[in-house]
């Protein structure tokens, strides 16, 4: 299965939690928050979000702004 | 005399917000907020993957600043993108503070006021305290005000472009008819002057970034917006003279010497 990250294509092998995904990538820390398909999704929702088939994430950490 | 800006149960001494981009370095960064005295930073959310997590000296920067962070919606062309990535903020700077932006113009980034006002209904709601970022604007400022603003933060001018107080009628008008309303001017500011202009008019505080950030001396230009700011204030609270068309001497007339002489000699 293929999803996006950030806008980039990743494959799957099959749905997948999105904690157990966040850990595979190497997130760790709480400086990051997430979005699936557009939808913020509480760090407490993590464990019962599963990323399926064609999902796109949003992964997004503290910048300099005006 | 006490003279504190107070909006959203806070209480500031500084009447200068500052953002944080576009500095030469984060050191300077933040060696330049310390410098102005600012009390309210700005800051964003950006996609970050995790080898950029390591080495973030931003963010360490920001949190040992002790300052209210408000962070931005920068980029969000969408009332719905605005409120998604509010709660992401909320969750990371854990604040309710946001300065909204909804942009409805990608050439002079011009807010999207439809976009905006909804966008602050439904986080008003979400009992985020929104400070949006607008435009002059009357009627679009009392819509904001009606949904629950407690400040509003119209543009002197367009983000990045240092033209200072563009429309002044109209941001006198907003100050005149919104007389009890928090207004700070956001965006547009390029000069010490123009930010005590503005704080002279009797808006509440500024907002600026980038003409702190691309001065020669960051640092040294923190300082002397801090400095404007201050002036500006102090000479609203003093009132300022009314403007006259004609000339008004200051020195006394009374007991001018030589006057009778030359009386005598416009008589010969």
């Amino acid at each position: 299965m293929q999803i996006f990250i950030n806008g980039e294509l990743h494959r799957l092998e099959f749905p997948t939690e999105l904690t157990v995904l966040l850990q595979q990538l190497g997130y760790c820390g709480e400086a990051f928050a997430v979005a699936v398909n557009g939808d913020f999704v509480a760090r407490s929702e993590y464990s019962s979000t599963q990323i399926n088939n064609g999902d796109s994430l949003d992964i997004v950490a503290p910048v300099v702004g005006g | 005399m006490s003279d504190l800006l107070n909006f959203y149960g806070k209480t500031f001494n500084s009447r200068l917000l500052v953002g944080t981009a576009l500095y030469p370095s984060p050191a300077i960064m933040r060696e330049s907020v310390k410098a102005s005295c600012s009390e309210i930073i700005t800051l964003s959310l950006r996609r970050q993957n995790p080898a950029q997590q390591q080495d973030n000296v931003f963010w360490d920067y920001v949190r040992e600043s002790g300052c209210q962070l408000l962070p931005n919606t920068a980029g969000c062309r969408s009332s719905r993108e605005a409120v998604e990535l509010a709660k992401m903020s909320q969750e990371i700077f854990q604040t309710d503070w946001l300065k909204l932006e909804v942009i409805g113009d990608d050439y002079n980034l011009q807010p999207d006021p439809f976009g905006l006002v909804d966008a602050a209904r439904e986080l008003v709601q979400l009992g985020f305290k929104v400070l949006p970022y607008c435009t002059d604007d009357l009627v679009l400022c009392r819509k904001l005000l009606d949904v629950g603003c407690e400040v509003l933060m119209p543009w002197g001018a367009p983000i990045g472009t240092g033209q200072g107080l563009l429309n002044k009628y109209s941001l006198q008008t907003l100050r005149e008819r919104l007389s009890d309303v928090p207004l700070i001017i956001d965006a547009g500011i390029g000069a010490p002057s123009q930010a005590a202009e503005a704080l002279e008019m009797g808006f509440d505080a500024v907002l600026l970034n980038t003409a702190i950030a691309k001065a020669q001396e960051p640092v040294l230009m923190a300082q002397a917006f801090k400095l404007a700011v201050e002036s500006g204030r102090a000479a609203f609270n003093a009132g300022l003279m009314l403007r006259r068309q004609t000339a008004s001497p200051s020195t006394p007339t009374l007991d001018m010497p030589f006057w009778q002489q030359a009386e005598s000699m416009l008589r010969e």
